[in-house]
This record gives C-alpha cells, sequence and structure tokens, in this order.
C-alpha cells in the first residue's frame, strides 16, 4: 500500500501517482479557492505592510475611531491606528504560529509515530497507551498554565501548543509504518543491510508522505485556533504585537460603538480557517486517504 | 461488563496522580507567589502568611500533606479570597458552569444529531448541503467570534437579551447556543458519515427487502451502529465544552468556575488552580470512561478486553 491509492482506470501513460492526485486537487473547486485565498492572505499579510506607510503602533489619538472610509479602508481603532496595517501585521504572527507550532506538532508526531510503528512489540504497547494517557488529559488546561505562569512568550507558545497537537500525527504515522514495514522492500532495505534510521527516514516515511501532508494542512486551522482562544484569554501575544486573536479580543470589548473592529479581524480569521480546511479535506480526497482509525 | 469497569476506573487513578503531582510541581517552581504584590509586605506578616498556609515547611512535606487532604475531599483553603476554601468557592461556581456546558451539550445533540441522519438519508439533496456548509460554518468560525457577533446582532442591535449576566432564562439563550453550534457542527459532520457508512450495509438492505418502512429502518436499525463514532466523539467534546466555558465564560460575564480557573491562574492563587485542575481533569477522565463503556455497550464487536 503506497501513499496515493492505485488509480482508479484509464491513466494517460507516465501519469505519476504525485501528477495524479495534483489534477484530482485541481477539480475541487472549493479546494482551489481555499489554496487561491491562502495565498493571497499569505503574501498580503508577508509584502502588505511594505507598500502601507502606516506601521501597525503609529498611533494617532487625535482621530480615534474612525469607521471605515477612502483614507482607512477598513477604519481605525480607538488609538487610531489603522485596521487594515494591523490585520496584516497581526496576519503574520497568526499564521507564523500556525506554521511554527505544525512544525514543532509534525515533527514530534512523525518521529515518534514512525518509531513506535517500527519497533512494534512491547515498546511500541507502551509509546502508544502513553498517547492514549496523554490524549485523556485536559490539555488546553495545561497550556493556559504554561502560559500563565512561565511568561507570555511566543516560543513558549509555539513549544506548548506543538506539544499539545501531535497526538494524532503519531497515531496516523504509526499505523502508516505498520502496513508498510511488511512490504517487500523494506525486506529488500534490510537485506542490503541498511541500519533503521535510514530504513525509516529514507524508505518508510516517503512512503506515508500523503497522510502527513494532509493531516499537516489541517493542524494548522487546529493550531491557529489555539493560539485565537490563548490570545483571547489574554494569555497569547502581547501588544504591542498583535494577533488575530488579539484583534478579535479588542473587537469584542469595543464592538458596542465600533462594530469594524470585531467584524474584520473575526471575518478574516474565519476565512483563513475556511480555506485551511476546504485546502485540507480536498488533500484528503486526492491523495485518497482514509482517516486513520487505529 | 463489572470487571471491566472496575479495571478503567483502576487505570484512571494513575492518571489523576500523575495530574496532580504535575500541577502541583508546576504551580510550586514558578515566580512569583500569591503574596507578591506590588507593594511589598513587611517580612514579618510574609512569614505568618506562609507559616497559616503550611508554605513554610519542605516541599515534599507539603506535597504528602495536600494528597492527604485531597484524599478526604478537602481541597483547602484559598490564597486569594481571604476565609474561603475552595470546596466553597467550587460548590458556588461549578452549578452555573455545569448548566451552561449541559444546555450547549442539548443545544449540540437537538441540532446536530437530526441534521446529520436527515443529510445522510437525503443524500446530496439541497438539506445534505445545508447541513454541510453548517458543519463547515460551525468548525470555521469559532466561541469567541460567534459570540460576539451574536451579542452584537441581538442583543445591542435589536435589543431581545441582555449583552452579558446571568439571572433569568433570557440570559442562557445566547451562551448556550454559542458553546453549542460548534459540537452541533462536529456531530453532524459524524453522525452524516457514520450514518452512510451503515446504510450501505448488507443488513440494512435485508431490513429493506423484508418490507420495513424507511423510519423504521432509520431509526430502529441503521441508528445504532451510525451513532458509534458520535458517541466516541463525545468524551472530547465534554472536554472541549469545559474548557470552552471559559471563553463564554469572559464573553459574557457568568460567574462560572472557567471564568475562575482563569482568573486564579493570572492571581496564582495555588490552592483554587489546583483544585480546578483536579476536578476538571477528573470529570474529563470520568467522561472518557462513561463513553468507552457505552461505546462497548453499543458494539458487541468490542469486547470488554
Amino acid at each position: 500500500m503506497s501513499a496515493v491509492a492505485p488509480a482508479s482506470v484509464e491513466l494517460e501513460r507516465g501519469s505519476s501517482p504525485g501528477r495524479d492526485a495534483w489534477h484530482r486537487l485541481q477539480k475541487n473547486r472549493l479546494a482551489v479557492a481555499g489554496g487561491i485565498m491562502l495565498l493571497v492572505l499569505t503574501v498580503l499579510c508577508v509584502a502588505g505592510p511594505w507598500f502601507l506607510r502606516a506601521t501597525y503602533q503609529e498611533q494617532n489619538l487625535d482621530l480615534g475611531a474612525t469607521p471605515p472610509s477612502a483614507a482607512h479602508w477598513l477604519g481605525t481603532d480607538t488609538l487610531g491606528r489603522d485596521l487594515l496595517v494591523r490585520l496584516l501585521y497581526g496576519g503574520r504572527i497568526s499564521i507564523g504560529v500556525g506554521l511554527c507550532a505544525t512544525l514543532v506538532a509534525l515533527t514530534i508526531g512523525v518521529v515518534y509515530g514512525a518509531v513506535a510503528g517500527y519497533v512494534g512489540g512491547k515498546a511500541d504497547a507502551v509509546m502508544m497507551r502513553l498517547v492514549d494517557i496523554i490524549y485523556a488529559l485536559p490539555f488546553t488546561i495545561f497550556v493556559i498554565l504554561l502560559m500563565v505562569f512561565f511568561g507570555r512568550n511566543i516560543i513558549l507558545l509555539f513549544v506548548a501548543i506543538g506539544a499539545v497537537e501531535w497526538l494524532t500525527m503519531a497515531r496516523i504515522v504509526r499505523s502508516q509504518i505498520m502496513a508498510l514495514k511488511k512490504m517487500e522492500f523494506i525486506e529488500a532495505a534490510r537485506a542490503l543491510g541498511y541500519g533503521h534510521r535510514r530504513i525509516i527516514f529514507r524508505h518508510l516515511l516517503p512512503n506515508a508522505l500523503g497522510p502527513i501532508i494532509v493531516y499537516a494542512t489541517l493542524t494548522i486551522p487546529a493550531v491557529m485556533l489555539l493560539e485565537a482562544f490563548l490570545s483571547f484569554l489574554g494569555l497569547g501575544v502581547q501588544p504591542p504585537m498583535s494577533s488575530w486573536g488579539t484583534l478579535i479580543k479588542d473587537g469584542a470589548e469595543k464592538m458596542e460603538e465600533f462594530w469594524w473592529l470585531l467584524v474584520f479581524p473575526g471575518g478574516i480569521f474565519s476565512l483563513t480557517l475556511f480555506s485551511l480546511n476546504f485546502l485540507g479535506d480536498g488533500l484528503r480526497d486526492a491523495l485518497d486517504v482514509r482517516a486513520a482509525k487505529d | 461488563m463489572f470487571r471491566f469497569v472496575v479495571r478503567r476506573l483502576l487505570q484512571t487513578i494513575p492518571v489523576l496522580f500523575v495530574i496532580i503531582t504535575a500541577t502541583f510541581f508546576m504551580v510550586r517552581f514558578v515566580p512569583g507567589g500569591p503574596f507578591t504584590s506590588e507593594r511589598a509586605l513587611p517580612p514579618e506578616i510574609l512569614r505568618n502568611l506562609e507559616a497559616h498556609y503550611g508554605l513554610d515547611q519542605p516541599i515534599w512535606r507539603q506535597y504528602t500533606n495536600y494528597l492527604g487532604r485531597i484524599l478526604r475531599g478537602d481541597f483547602g483553603p484559598s490564597f486569594k479570597y481571604s476565609n474561603r476554601t475552595v470546596n466553597e468557592i467550587i460548590g458556588d461556581k461549578l452549578p452555573v458552569s455545569l448548566e451552561l456546558g449541559g444546555l450547549a451539550l442539548g443545544v449540540a445533540l437537538l441540532i446536530g444529531l437530526p441534521l446529520g441522519v436527515l443529510a445522510a438519508v437525503r443524500r446530496n439533496s439541497w438539506l445534505d448541503y445545508l447541513a454541510s456548509s453548517t458543519g463547515m460554518l460551525g468548525i470555521c468560525v469559532p466561541t469567541f467570534v460567534l459570540g460576539p457577533l451574536l451579542v452584537l446582532f441581538f442583543a445591542i442591535h435589536l435589543r431581545w437579551v441582555n449583552a452579558s449576566g446571568w439571572y433569568d432564562w433570557t440570559d442562557r439563550v445566547l451562551p448556550a447556543l454559542t458553546l453549542g453550534f460548534v459540537y452541533a457542527a462536529y456531530l453532524m459532520r459524524l453522525t452524516r458519515g457514520g450514518m452512510l457508512e451503515v446504510l450501505n450495509q448488507d443488513y440494512i438492505r435485508t431490513a429493506r427487502a423484508k418490507g420495513a418502512t424507511e423510519t423504521r429502518i432509520v431509526l430502529r436499525h441503521a441508528l445504532r451502529g451510525g451513532l458509534l463514532p458520535v458517541i466516541s466523539f463525545l468524551g472530547p467534546a465534554v472536554a472541549g465544552i469545559l474548557t470552552g466555558s471559559f471563553v463564554i465564560e469572559t464573553i459574557f460575564q457568568i460567574p462560572g468556575l472557567g471564568r475562575e480557573f482563569v482568573n486564579s491562574a493570572f492571581n496564582r492563587d495555588y490552592t483554587l488552580v489546583l483544585g480546578t485542575v483536579i476536578l476538571y481533569a477528573s470529570l474529563i477522565v470520568v467522561c472518557n470512561l462513561a463513553v468507552d463503556v457505552v461505546q462497548v455497550w453499543l458494539n458487541p464487536k468490542l469486547k470488554f478486553e
């Protein structure tokens, strides 16, 4: 069983499984729209601030909060800061946290799952039992405690979130490896005298890449959600830096008079989650990954 | 069955023990104590306070004392609210959170289950698309966006309900809807998926061949199997509703335990933090256990191993 299921019937000759999946993904209009939307948002957030005059902390107290206008497309906040600029800077943080924490979760989960699946036996049983136990813990509570007690710094935020989100990845990778390691090409690799590390990283994991990509894509929105959740409680990113979560928090506090402070950050955040989820679902269908139940 | 439950109960003891120990030492080893304030207390008073709460004893001694007290169901005095015990605070605030959580779970089940079943039965109809979009909406519009938006529209714009508070039943509507909607979305997706899988099975065809009505097939034959994924999600859902209430209680200013927990962490009210974490953890662990038991009971394929 390879990561990509053997294609159904009439395949043009020379079509690789990867290209095949790519074609299937392109046919899924929602997934394509999600992908494009993400690309646009990322480019805007990364490059946008360079082209705008205002910086995210530039205040104009005389101006105060103004509704959307020609000068400030999305209005300004109570300190006279341009909301569009703040949203773009906030997007850098939110997307950055999403990617970095997912990377942490991915690394831990893949290595853990691969080792458990490859070694098997007692070690595997113990390792997966541990995952089961951790699954049952109220982890959000621990992340909150960590953030309160050990200062709210952004590196800790990555680590804390990443440490929560690796569990599912570990299970998925393990079940993939378990299935793959019984196949002949692994036996061949072993017969060639390759070491365990080489077999895991060069032969097994590349074949499990499909599910890994899919679940990484679906982990990003989960991570961004957790970051925004923490920021909303005042435990995430600290001022003057702002993520979308902190902007939503500010907006929720002031929405009675200044609705745009809530509606735009909330809207762009939800839009991003939509895009990521559609893209993730599309990838799952395109790569034909069945949810690993175990 | 009985042996299975007992064994699972015994397995939860080490889990709870780890949680208590981890939280205890995490809370103790952090910089800053409950009595650090802007104005430094005179050393004598600080010493008296610490002696009063037993903080002057060696840490392992404090730890064993604490374990002993928990076994007797006593979470100790609160550090921040003088003259109040953690048990009293929990007794005050927990019912509010439980009511909110119960209502939210009700909302989730009432919306999620019927919609999921209908979407599966009428596959690819407008109803299915409606359900799917609702599901996506619930997953992508988080509570801390949905809640304020609902307040903005129904409380501030239309003035139908109060924006915050927890007095009469109208105050329950928006918080319960906000918190329940996300889980309604997940339940809907799971129910739909589970039902679709079951409706393709041979025994459903058999039932149909025997002339059972469609309603009977869905309700009597398919639902039992189709609900399995839903049941296994209920454990995480309860945990999520409990932690989700932190945000909801903040948005709607509800005097529940969730808001109290976040405040206690900010205040470094050690005993209150410990007490609430242990309580939440036990609730979640017990819910997971209950879900496991129900799951095995519903699905004879899984044996009580």
